[in-house]
């Protein structure tokens, strides 16, 4: 994961320094985003104070958030508080996604076992349809927001590479075809898909395709529109 | 066209054309005769020409009278459902051409034998036949298969198009007719502004469901899917109630004038006829909802339940002089929710299947008496007034779809582009609806009905005829991805990748409406309706099954055609092994191989599932799920062999080294057992695979199992297990255990399957069966006492 959680201490102080940074539109206000500004809303559990501490760039909507909770804990069935892969593992839809595993393990950066609040509405950033304007007024120094088009391809980048060494290699390649190819296709076709998928991305010749190189082979692909999921706006 | 589909049947066909022929023949002699001997209490008699007393017994007699018309009506039913053979086993056909071309030609078929044998009584359509027995198949039949969700998802624009549509249409062509009926050179003086207006409401039942089944392959969106599928729906219903009221308008204006009063009545008789319907059709679906509630003991009443309560709220609807057709819909869409929890699950596949066969055998019926009324002497030809009304009819759809469109778009996140509404104009094909409509016209009121009947057949072939067969092209050459045919394949598959990606993340995140109201409603029905209409522990028998069927074939087919795929090298690609020299591939292969892949990677998962007005296909997605659920088992079991958290090698977690001391082995036919150990020999000397980065295993080890771990674990796992064989045994034990199993995961899934899986409840059978697997499946790797209990039949051991 590119990002890691905001550990460090008051997070919060650091968001009254960029109210907008916060939703689209100033009026939802950061008052009523203070911590626990939610819980009248969420009975079943009062959020820890901690849950409401987001790195700025995650910008999620105020009402997103709420209902992204709210999904947390439909989610979270026994109540506790984070969830466990096994609780991702119990959406039916998922089930059946050849890549649902990974998508699953995605949500679980660096072997963690549970997934907090701020974590997953952290991951579901990515997904955020990228504002034009918003793109416009963004200070060059800050950095990429979790939306940005690198972002998005870094997010899918990391499907395929599983040992995490930067590239993806030809028995990864192979690996995420054969999920994602029907039992009808070969083994030998799929060799040598994977064979043909590498080389035709790869520039440095080094067998394996690094990340630049796969987000070259992606340039004229409207990333933007693909990745984006319009109910998180 | 057409033609090359019969051809393979034309023996057959022929053979009852002929039948029919001679039938009728027959009856028209025998009517003759009948009028020669009146007298005779037998009505006709075989041997009446050589004028035997009629008081004998005959010991042959023809009684063609007395079948003649369901006679005539089966052999009509029978011939469109061979031709239809014919269409679909040719295989370019049905992509070419909708179905209801063929419909229509085998229609001007019977109509011209009709014709030619100048047969006198041939079943005639009319308007009790229409409105009671052959309508409200077909309207039940596309408000049973609509897909709720994204209906009310988009219900806004759907209300907006469908119903500000076809007013627009209707005022749009009955008034700019009524313009051109002014001109005295064309001669339609006596055309008045009510028959006009008439006219234009008829002209705008479009039905563009026809054509759905053209470009499915196009892969429409599903926003726009949903558009054209609510059209259809709606778009039946407030034609015809716009013309009942503006016959009802007809009738007085024969008497009296027309005052501002009267048209202010019928606005609000328009309001009311339609949320009157609407509000019938509510209850009722709700009524039989919580009758099928207690048919546990009796289920194959359960079919006729639906059936009939969907009737009758159809007739109540229509006595109370409300729309029949909405009610019918509305008791469609808000029984279908509930039923389809509620009846078991062959009932729910009779349910679809009669449903479809009802609607398409009075869809046929529709057609034929339309070939039959094309064929004949009754029309009047008026170049104007032909020739304007297609025009008008283009270009008031053009108008009503650009104008509601831009509006609507103003107020959606994701608009539609201006592609979509191209495709949404040239979908108006007029159907059956219109038809019947014209050809119900009361001749009393409307002096020149054949010019009106003419007109809409005219239009009705001209729409289904051209715009259906060039509606696919046309989609496909709008839709860019496939024109630019220029993708490589790192971008074909990890466009694919995306998209599941995106659609697994949107199944984390849950789907939530725009709408309030939505949520409210869900949480209502959870807390009040639920409870009420659906049974209490409901035992899901087809889950089992299902699951059994899945876990003991599919196993089993999946992991044969794995092995033969491995073995049969008659693949383009075995001759490319991973060398160096090979590595220039010719465009062909690269060609071939983004064919591969676009033809065998998994669907994305789509909630609006694939639509055909006239067949019942088994769902690819069904299919799909169940082969990736069988692959991502097995995987998983590997990977708890091997002690992996999950099958691409994460660091095991604390909770998976739980795993690592489950015993595991399966039982087998022996037979396999040695295929498998055949092959893994084989595949042995198969070793100069780069090595991989499991730290787990030596590279060659591991490569070997990712390689046959999809398919054959069960068998390597018995092979190095070495279990001695005591096959049926276990397999008897397994399978118990196993129907133990589904028995607990049967109890438990009800408050698992609804915290979370709220939306898929009763949304499509895939999507139904698809939290279910996924709670099995889960519950399964629930950690804790029952983990360790077996796994399938196939992986079994005590």
């Amino acid at each position: 994961m590119p990002h890691d959680p905001p550990h460090s201490s008051p997070l919060w102080s650091s968001f009254k320094a960029t109210p907008t940074a916060w939703g689209r539109s100033p009026s939802w206000g950061l008052p009523r985003l203070g911590p626990g500004c939610l819980t009248p809303l969420l009975s079943r559990h009062p959020l820890p104070r901690r849950a409401w501490i987001l790195s700025p760039d995650e910008k999620v909507s105020q009402a997103s958030l709420r209902r992204l909770y709210d999904r947390f804990q439909a989610l979270d069935r026994t109540g506790k508080g984070y969830l466990s892969r096994l609780d991702l593992q119990q959406i039916g839809a998922l089930a059946v996604n050849p890549l649902g595993d990974r998508i699953i393990d995605s949500f679980f950066p660096d072997g963690s076992l549970r997934l907090d609040f701020p974590g997953f509405v952290r991951v579901l950033a990515h997904f955020r349809p990228v504002d034009e304007e918003e793109e416009g007024n963004r200070d060059p120094k800050e950095p990429e927001p979790l939306n940005s088009r690198m972002n998005k391809l870094r997010f899918a980048f990391q499907l395929y590479d599983l040992d995490r060494d930067g590239k993806i290699s030809r028995h990864e390649m192979l690996q995420a075809l054969r999920l994602m190819v029907g039992v009808q296709v070969t083994e030998e076709q799929l060799e040598s898909i994977a064979d043909r998928t590498v080389q035709e991305a790869d520039e440095d010749g080094d067998g394996a395709v690094s990340f630049l190189e796969f987000a070259k082979s992606l340039e004229k692909m409207n990333i933007e529109q693909k990745m984006s999921i319009r109910i998180l706006k | 066209m057409g033609v090359r589909g019969l051809v393979p049947f034309c023996p057959w066909n022929w053979c009852l054309l002929l039948a029919t022929l001679q039938c009728c023949g027959a009856s028209s002699e025998s009517n003759r005769s009948t009028d020669s001997s009146a007298q005779s209490e037998l009505n006709v008699r075989f041997a009446a020409a050589s004028s035997q007393p009629a008081e004998a017994i005959s010991v042959f007699t023809l009684d063609y009278d007395y079948v003649q018309i369901p006679y005539e009506v089966t052999l009509w039913i029978l011939l469109a459902s061979l031709a239809k053979i014919g269409f679909h086993l040719n295989r370019r056909l049905p992509r070419l051409m909708p179905e209801s071309c063929l419909l229509i030609l085998v229609g001007a078929l019977v109509g011209a034998v009709i014709f030619g044998t100048d047969h006198k009584s041939p079943p005639v359509m009319d308007s009790s036949i229409y409105f009671l027995y052959l309508l409200p198949p077909i309207v039940l039949e596309s408000g049973y298969f609509m897909p709720t969700r994204p209906f009310f998802e988009n219900l806004g624009s759907i209300l907006w198009w469908a119903g500000l549509g076809a007013l627009l249409n209707a005022f749009g062509i009955g008034l700019s007719l009524h313009l051109v009926c002014q001109v005295p050179a064309f001669g339609l003086g006596d055309v008045n502004l009510l028959q006009n207006l008439l006219f234009g409401s008829l002209m705008s039942a479009v039905d563009p469901v026809a054509v759905l089944a053209v470009f499915e392959e196009a892969r429409v969106n599903e926003q726009l899917h949903m558009m054209i599928f609510g059209e259809a729906l709606l778009n039946d219903g407030i034609s015809v109630v716009l013309y009942n009221i503006l016959i009802a308008f007809t009738k007085m204006h024969k008497f009296e004038g027309i005052e501002p009063v009267d048209i202010l009545a019928g606005c609000a008789r328009f309001i009311i006829v339609g949320c009157g319907g609407v509000f019938f059709g509510v209850i009722f679906g709700f009524i039989s909802a919580f009758i099928t509630r207690f048919t546990q003991n009796i289920s194959a009443i359960e079919p006729l339940i639906v059936f009939m309560f969907s009737y009758v709220s159809y007739l109540v609807a229509e006595t109370l002089y409300l729309s029949g057709i909405l009610a019918i819909t509305a008791c469609a869409v808000t029984m279908k929710k509930y039923v389809e929890e509620n009846v078991s699950q062959t009932s729910y596949t009779t349910i679809k299947y009669f449903m479809k066969m009802l609607s398409s055998v009075s869809e046929t019926l529709i057609f034929i008496f339309m070939g039959v009324s094309t064929i004949g002497k009754n029309h009047e030809w008026n170049w104007a007034f032909i020739c304007f009304t297609l025009v008008f009819c283009q270009i008031w759809r053009a108008i009503s779809v650009f104008v509601l469109f831009y509006v609507s778009n103003q107020f959606r996140t994701f608009p539609f582009s201006v592609k979509d509404q191209c495709v949404i104009f040239y979908s108006g094909v007029r159907g059956a609806g219109s038809f019947s409509l014209a050809f119900l016209l009361p001749l009393s009121l409307f002096p020149r009905k054949k010019l009106f009947v003419t007109a809409t057949l005219v239009v009705i072939y001209f729409t289904v005829f051209i715009q259906g067969i060039t509606v696919g092209p046309l989609v496909r050459y709008l839709d860019v991805r496939k024109t630019n045919k220029k993708e490589s394949i790192n971008e074909e598959l990890h466009a694919r990748l995306m998209d599941h990606l995106k659609a697994g993340v949107e199944d984390v995140c849950g789907q939530w409406s725009h709408y309030q109201v939505r949520d409210k409603f869900k949480k209502f029905d959870h807390k009040y309706l639920r409870k009420i209409l659906i049974r209490k522990n409901l035992p899901k028998s087809s889950l089992v099954s299902l699951y059994k069927k899945l876990e003991m074939k599919q196993a089993i087919e999946m992991v044969e055609s794995g092995v033969l795929s491995s073995t049969n090298y008659s693949t383009p690609y075995q001759g490319c092994p991973r060398t160096k020299e090979t590595k220039r591939l010719s465009p062909e292969d690269v060609e071939s191989m983004r064919d591969i892949l676009t033809r065998n990677m998994y669907q994305v998962r789509q909630r609006t599932l694939s639509y055909n007005k006239y067949n019942l296909q088994p769902q690819t997605s069904e299919k799909q799920a169940k082969e990736i659920l069988i692959r991502r088992r097995n995987t998983f079991r590997e990977s708890m062999k091997k002690g992996h958290s999950l099958p691409w090698g994460k660091p095991a977690g604390t909770k998976n080294i739980r795993y690592l001391s489950f015993p595991y082995s399966s039982p087998l036919p022996a037979g396999r057992d040695m295929k498998v150990a055949e092959f893994t020999d084989h595949d042995g000397s198969d070793s100069e695979l780069p090595p991989i980065t499991f730290s787990t295993h030596s590279p060659k080890e591991s490569i070997q199992e990712r390689r046959w771990a999809p398919e054959v674990i069960p068998m390597r796992s018995l092979h190095r297990a070495a279990t001695p064989p005591h096959f049926g045994y276990r397999r008897n034990a397994s399978r118990e255990e196993h129907l133990g199993r589904g028995g607990r995961a049967i109890l438990r899934p009800k408050p698992l399957f609804h915290a979370v899986d709220e939306e898929f409840e009763s949304e499509e059978e895939s999507e139904e069966e698809a939290p279910a697997f996924g709670s099995l499946l889960s519950s399964e790797l629930r950690p804790g006492g029952d983990c360790n209990l077996s796994h399938s039949p196939l992986l079994q051991r005590k």
